[in-house]
């Protein structure tokens, strides 16, 4: 606890904010926010009380803002090209990526990159829809809360690639969010269920939610998880159970091709009979079709199971083929997460049991242990936690650094860092007049430079001439939470700048990360003295050029030639050392460095007197005298 | 229902009081921490006539009721940590505090 001082009446200071931040689960069917308030995990609810903001959005012309969630949902049926659902499958993809596309009801247009959809407001990207999504969300939190967002933790399936993901970012940069992180879905549940710091061992995580399965087997200790590895099936889904309930009731009624109204209707139909059969053993189907026919059907778990069996089988492939990727038998699983509504089906949980020898988890609700982790990691990433408690997901694996005089490399970012991070630094120029800087970005554990990975490089121009070590050039390194470098070069009196963005971990596997590591404990000793070494010869250059130029300038005024000359032979002993190189020439680098320095103790000595005589010259002793602080 | 100050703290507040004046010491809590709340301590020249009163080692508490609650039972320190001095709050209420230690839940 921060000690505290008594304040004058009505003056105490406010702490500092909670910074608010929240969790959100961008899912296929359903989305959720949550966040961290009061030391307390809870998914935040619309004023009807629901937690769940169904995935689907209506847009009625383009000057009225579109319906996002139930409200849009329930007019499915009645303007099905309008109303955009399970829009996350379309996320990043263009046409011929997206299974089951010619049961979706909509107006495609395929764009290069990504597929868009014809409404009535106008051509909509799947970006823009889910950014009406995450917008809601967001308005949402924002209420509940109390204050503005200081960024969001978005999950996406562990899955996602690249453009999928860039295509989640963006819509949260057009929904008005900060994307703090995106989590992978499976790591999310883990935080969630606490595994992350409660237990040890390695666990999966069965994700089946409305559009996507995921399975990851993940391996906790002490806090720190690896993803051992992860497989699934981007288009298998809780829509899929009710396509096929769907087509049961199409097969059933012997009604060939019903409208776009009436697929909608009896797809909402065939999603409310599976949910029921978690709950009970039969459930009724009954509708009224747009030409006036009756349906009234009645559906029992058995047929449902059968309807589904090859789906339920569909998830153990994936499953089996993690767990060999990860070499790893069922034996080896000390437990199993179940994440997403669809897990609720009784067939599913059954399965999974059976496959696992064990029960599943399941204390926390399936449609919101996403969303929780999510909200717990945009919490800490937020800055409201200790230190001490940070949650390590994500390290950079190798230092950063960048070269300095000599061939030495200066590390900014240690390896093993928590990112996001941002490390900056100050350096100056090693000569007078320098105008410009080099700024090479190394990673690596060496010492120098060829003996690290060149990671780009880039100049900075313009500096102003001043003499040497007079420039503050601030390097910044900051890696953000997907592993992108920026580095930037910013000259603090003249204020200009230069910047570059690195994909640090490019290229680089894990084998490779290895060996670089052990290099560099190999090599430790040589390397000290390798630096050692470099750092003297430049000093030993930083001298020789500095006593040069003071000899251009008052050499002929202050010295006899017999005293330029032994300066002369001291500099010209020095320079040869440093050209010889070799480890064993650090002493007598040394050495020579000294001598010079007390060769020009003499120059140096009348060299300030003459500048001070100067400075002094033509003022009144009073002018002197007076408190001018006298500078360091 | 109290709260307490220990021997030190009653003694820095009384040095405190006698050079700038003043009946007491109000001890209150906000609701507007990064963890839920966070303590006040401010000089009191008046009294509300809601507030209640404590008397410890010869200071006068100055606590409004809707802040007892939380602080009940607390017993203020004056401490000193490293280079840093100044009060602390042990109050049995906490259960959770934030990391920077301005502020708690109960």
């Amino acid at each position: 606890m921060a000690l505290l001082q008594i304040a004058e009446p009505g003056l105490s200071a406010a702490p500092h904010q909670h910074r608010l931040a929240v969790g959100i689960d961008l899912g296929t069917t359903n989305s959720l926010v949550a966040s961290v308030f009061s030391g307390e995990t809870a998914v935040i609810r619309d004023h009807g009380g629901n937690a769940l903001l169904p995935s689907v959005v209506r847009y009625l012309d383009p000057e009225t803002e579109a319906i996002v969630g139930d409200a849009a949902k329930a007019c499915q049926s009645d303007d099905p090209h309008n109303t955009l659902s399970s829009i996350k499958r379309l996320m990043g993809r263009d046409l011929r990526d997206v299974s089951n596309i010619s049961d979706m009801p909509y107006a495609f247009v395929d764009a290069t990159g990504m597929v868009s959809i014809k409404t009535r407001a106008g051509i909509k990207t799947p970006v823009e829809v889910s950014a009406e999504i995450l917008r809601t969300l967001r308005l949402r939190a924002e209420a509940a809360l109390g204050g503005s967002l200081v960024g969001a933790v978005i999950t996406v399936p562990a899955y996602f690639d690249d453009a999928q993901r860039q295509a989640t970012k963006d819509a949260a940069q057009l929904a008005g969010l900060t994307v703090l992180r995106l989590l992978n879905e499976p790591t999310a549940a883990a935080v969630a269920y606490g595994l992350d710091t409660a237990s040890e061992g390695i666990f999966a995580i069965f994700d089946l939610g409305g559009g996507t399965f995921d399975i990851s087997i993940l391996k906790l200790s002490r806090g720190v998880f690896e993803v051992l590895a992860t497989n699934g099936d981007a288009a298998l889904g809780g829509d899929d159970f009710d396509q096929r309930i769907y087509e049961w009731i199409l097969t059933a009624t012997s009604l060939a091709t019903p409208s776009p109204q009436d697929a909608r209707r009896l797809l909402t139909l065939a999603r409310s009979a599976k949910e029921a059969l978690s709950t009970t053993t039969t459930t009724p189907i009954t509708a009224t079709l747009s030409d006036q026919r009756s349906i009234c059907l009645t559906l029992s778990r058995e047929k449902f199971d059968e309807l589904c069996a090859d789906l339920v089988a569909r998830t153990l492939k994936p499953t089996r083929k993690a767990l060999r990727d990860a070499s790893l038998t069922v034996d080896d699983i000390k437990g199993v997460v179940l994440v997403g509504g669809s897990t609720r089906m009784l067939s599913i949980r059954s399965a999974v049991a059976e496959f696992f020898k064990q029960p599943p988890l399941t204390d926390l609700d399936p449609d919101q242990v996403v969303a929780i982790g999510a909200a717990m990691q945009a919490n800490v990433l937020a800055g409201n936690r200790k230190g001490d408690e940070w949650l390590l997901l994500d390290v950079c694996p190798l230092s950063l650094g960048l070269e300095t005089m000599g061939g030495l490399v200066e590390k900014i970012i240690p390896r093993n860092s928590p990112i996001p991070t941002a490390r900056a630094q100050e350096f100056t120029t090693f000569k007078d007049g320098q105008t410009a800087m080099s700024v090479h970005v190394l990673q690596g554990e060496r010492e120098l430079v060829s003996d690290c990975r060149s990671l780009g490089r880039f100049d900075l121009r313009g500096i102003p001439p001043m003499v040497a070590g007079a420039a503050h050039i601030r390097v910044t390194f900051q890696i953000d939470a997907d592993g992108l470098l920026s580095v930037s070069a910013r000259e603090q009196s003249s204020g200009i700048e230069a910047t570059v963005a690195i994909k640090p971990s490019y290229g680089l596997a894990d084998n490779q990360i290895a060996q670089m590591l052990e290099d560099a404990y190999s090599g430790a000793e040589a390397d000290m003295q390798m630096r050692m070494l470099r750092e003297n010869q430049v000093e030993g250059r930083r001298l020789i050029d500095a006593t040069e130029a003071a000899l251009a300038e008052d050499g002929e005024k202050f010295l006899s030639p017999p005293e330029r000359a032994a300066i002369a032979q001291h500099m010209h002993l020095l320079a040869d050392i440093i050209e010889t190189g070799g480890d064993d020439t650090i002493k007598s680098l040394k050495a020579a460095c000294d001598a010079l320095n007390q060769a020009t103790q003499e120059f140096a000595g009348r060299r300030m007197d003459a500048s001070v005589k100067n400075a002094l010259a033509g003022q009144r002793l009073d002018d002197i005298t007076a408190p001018n602080p006298v500078t360091a | 229902m109290s709260v307490t100050l220990t021997e030190s703290a009653a003694k820095r507040v009384q040095t405190f009081l006698a050079k700038r004046g003043g009946i007491g010491l109000r001890v209150a809590v906000k609701t507007s921490g990064c963890s839920g709340m966070a303590y006040a301590l401010e000089f009191a020249d008046a009294a509300d006539k809601d507030d209640l009163h404590f008397e410890s080692h010869g200071v006068t508490l100055l606590i409004d009721p809707k802040s007892l609650p939380y602080i009940n039972g607390t017993e203020l320190d004056f401490v000193r940590e490293g280079l840093n001095e100044g009060f602390k709050f042990n109050n049995p209420n906490v259960k959770n505090e934030c990391g920077c230690g301005e502020s708690f839940a109960v």
